[in-house]
């Protein structure tokens, strides 16, 4: 076995992998809130990620003020759908929900499309170009710089979620929101901000996803890796989308590498699968119990 | 005029037919079906195929969604299986298509039932994402298990035969695909008058308060998914019998997707809302290219926005009937049949 080419794949593997945590975490601040499994979070990031396109291609930005107002369109775009789409739903069954998400999602593909046409495009280089050597692994650079940001944006979601008002507020609808509501916690901004921030967290991942690997009005089915991340993490579980997000993404890496692209989505359902059956909230999901 | 209907036994509210105005409707509906075909144009009769084709699976979705409240994203998966079935089989073994559909119909159940296994340890959507995997499994099997499926190049079949005669025009495939229809969903309507219906919809209601009743839980969740895989492995078969062609794209998740949406857009939990959703939904694309098509004149670039404009129509649909008519199609049916046998009244 040449060890050197698996821990290159290896590597690739788990910065991919922080993206989808970084993805992940968007989905489960989400789910967390608002009791919505938002099926549309992969076309979010498509959007923001086309978005960027407009702005540093289109509109010739420097890629550094296009990222912001790219992640910026993004998180508003989040914050309107939920006061527009999801808002209307609240007590409606999580099917009637999430066939909403999925609803979303098919509208926002056919906008793209009909803005910026249905072939693949790519990003405008804004990453550093130098190659990325550890010990004598040799690490694309998009993926390296790419991991980078992300992760530095997963710890600032963590200390905000520990340390701030509105992370307190967050948590506290997460855990009781009836409870919540009664301590003069305004619910309704908690889920807007959480669809805010969730949206947020999506639609850098997205811009940094597609600058490695380009944008296509395809792009959202990235959103069903991080649904098995998710699931397999504990649907309301920041550190089960974290770790889950890295391990996914690493697998999904190693299997395409040594299996053959095919393999990559049965690896990943595969593990699913088991985790289903083992414990079917996810590793560190909550167990709800259930009463007549 | 005839105002509303007062059921005194429990016979009359279990009926099918509730009057004497509904049976005569449904028998000039049966009429039109029959004269359909000889009066249609080819382009017609392959929209009604269609449009059998989907009312089949939408009832099946809709036993298993609809009445049971199990969420399916794997109803294109079960229907690859009744597609794959019926092309190996008439392929290498020259079976009768009535025999082949069966088989495909019964393979699926079986699937369908492996599928279902999760479905006591989880539910809502954690089992819709166990049947999404399942899916992508079937998906891969379809495209790797090349000595049987014929891997991405799929299988060609011959034309449906039975006692000599082969079924290969539209015209011939309606006689197949609607009388079938029409069973199919009669048979639907009547699982729902038996206890095993009864027990589908206590579940659906409230898991824990049917098993507390005695309702064998992981049982009936199991036979809803066989019936339910059933009705998708037999409208598989009839598509590829219809395209005489399977190949692993045929069956695609966002197929899946669209029954969901069909079901949701008609109505869950109802049957007349199946068919309706089932054929609104088949028919939304060919309106829109009616219209692209008569748009192309002023406006050359139409085409152009055909597609995207119809994931858009696709996802509005979803998100409208849901926020504003949540009981989808049905319901306006149910409002418009109400405003008549009400009349002159309002309400």
């Amino acid at each position: 076995m040449d060890w050197l080419f698996f821990g290159e794949i290896s590597l690739a593997g788990l910065a991919m992998g922080g993206l989808y945590a970084l993805i992940a975490l968007g989905f489960v601040i989400i789910y967390k809130a608002t009791r919505v499994i938002n099926f549309a979070i992969g076309e979010i990031m498509m959007f923001a990620a086309y978005l960027f396109l407009a702005f540093a291609g289109g509109l010739e930005m420097s890629p550094w003020v296009a990222l912001p107002l790219a992640v910026l369109g993004g998180s508003i775009l989040g914050g309107v759908i939920e006061k527009v789409m999801i808002r209307p739903m609240l007590g409606e069954s999580p099917i009637s929900v999430v066939m909403v998400t999925i609803g979303i999602a098919s509208i926002l593909v056919g906008l793209v499309e009909l803005l910026w046409g249905a072939d693949p495009q790519l990003l405008p280089r804004f990453l550093p170009r130098e190659p990325v050597f550890i010990g004598e692994m040799y690490l694309a650079p998009k993926i390296a710089y790419g991991f980078l940001i992300g992760a530095a944006l997963l710890i600032l979601y963590l200390l905000y979620f520990r340390f701030s008002r509105g992370g307190v507020a967050l948590r506290a609808t997460a855990s009781d929101q009836a409870a919540a509501y009664s301590m003069g916690i305004n619910v309704r901004r908690v889920f807007n901000l959480a669809w805010v921030f969730g949206s947020l967290a999506a639609s850098l991942a997205g811009v940094l996803v597609a600058a490695t690997g380009g944008l296509s009005p395809q792009f959202g089915a990235i959103g069903l890796s991080v649904l098995v991340v998710v699931i397999v993490g504990g649907l309301d579980s920041i550190l089960g989308a974290l770790i889950a997000g890295v391990f996914i993404g690493w697998l999904e890496t190693v299997a395409g590498a040594y299996l053959g692209g095919e393999y990559r989505m049965p690896a990943t359902f595969a593990v699913l699968a088991v985790i289903l059956v083992i414990r079917p909230y996810g590793l560190f999901g909550t167990h709800e119990i259930e009463r007549v | 005029m005839r105002i509303g209907d007062a059921k005194q036994t429990y016979e009359a509210d279990e009926a099918i037919w509730t009057s004497q105005t509904q049976k005569l409707w449904f028998a000039l509906f049966l009429l039109v079906l029959l004269v359909f075909p000889f009066m249609a144009n080819a382009y017609l009769l392959y929209l009604g195929c269609l449009v059998g084709i989907a009312v089949i699976s939408t009832t099946g979705l809709n036993i298993l969604t609809g009445f049971t409240g199990l969420i399916s994203l794997g109803q294109a998966g079960f229907m690859g299986v009744g597609g794959y079935t019926v092309a190996w089989f008439s392929l290498n073994t020259g079976l009768p298509f009535p025999i082949t559909l069966l088989l495909a119909g019964l393979l699926a159940a079986a699937v369908g039932i492996l599928v279902g296994l999760p479905s006591l340890r989880v539910k809502g959507l954690y089992l819709a994402i166990a049947t999404l995997a399942a899916s992508v499994f079937l998906h891969f099997i379809f495209a790797e298990w090349e000595s049987v499926t014929g891997g991405m190049g799929g299988l060609s079949l011959e034309p449906a035969h039975l006692f000599g005669a082969t079924f290969q025009s539209d015209f011939s495939m309606y006689f197949i695909i609607v009388p079938l229809a029409v069973l199919m969903v009669f048979a639907a309507r009547n699982v729902f008058r038996t206890r095993i219906g009864r027990a589908f919809i206590a579940i659906r209601d409230r898991d824990i308060s049917a098993e507390i009743l005695g309702i064998d839980l992981l049982r009936y969740k199991l036979m809803s998914f066989a019936l339910s895989s059933f009705y998708a492995g037999v409208a598989g078969g009839l598509f590829a019998y219809f395209y005489r062609v399977v190949t692993p794209e045929s069956f695609p998740l966002s197929m899946s997707i669209f029954y969901l949406a069909a079901v949701i857009v008609g109505g869950m939990g109802n049957l007349l809302g199946g068919i309706l959703g089932a054929a609104f939904m088949t028919l939304i694309p060919e309106i829109l290219k009616l219209l692209t098509a008569a748009l192309t004149p002023f406006y050359p670039n139409a085409p152009v926005f055909m597609s995207p404009m119809l994931e858009i129509i696709f996802g509005a649909l979803i998100v409208g009937f849901l926020i504003f008519e949540p009981h989808g199609l049905a319901e306006i049916w149910h409002r418009i049949r109400r405003f008549f046998s009400l009349w002159p009244f309002r309400n």
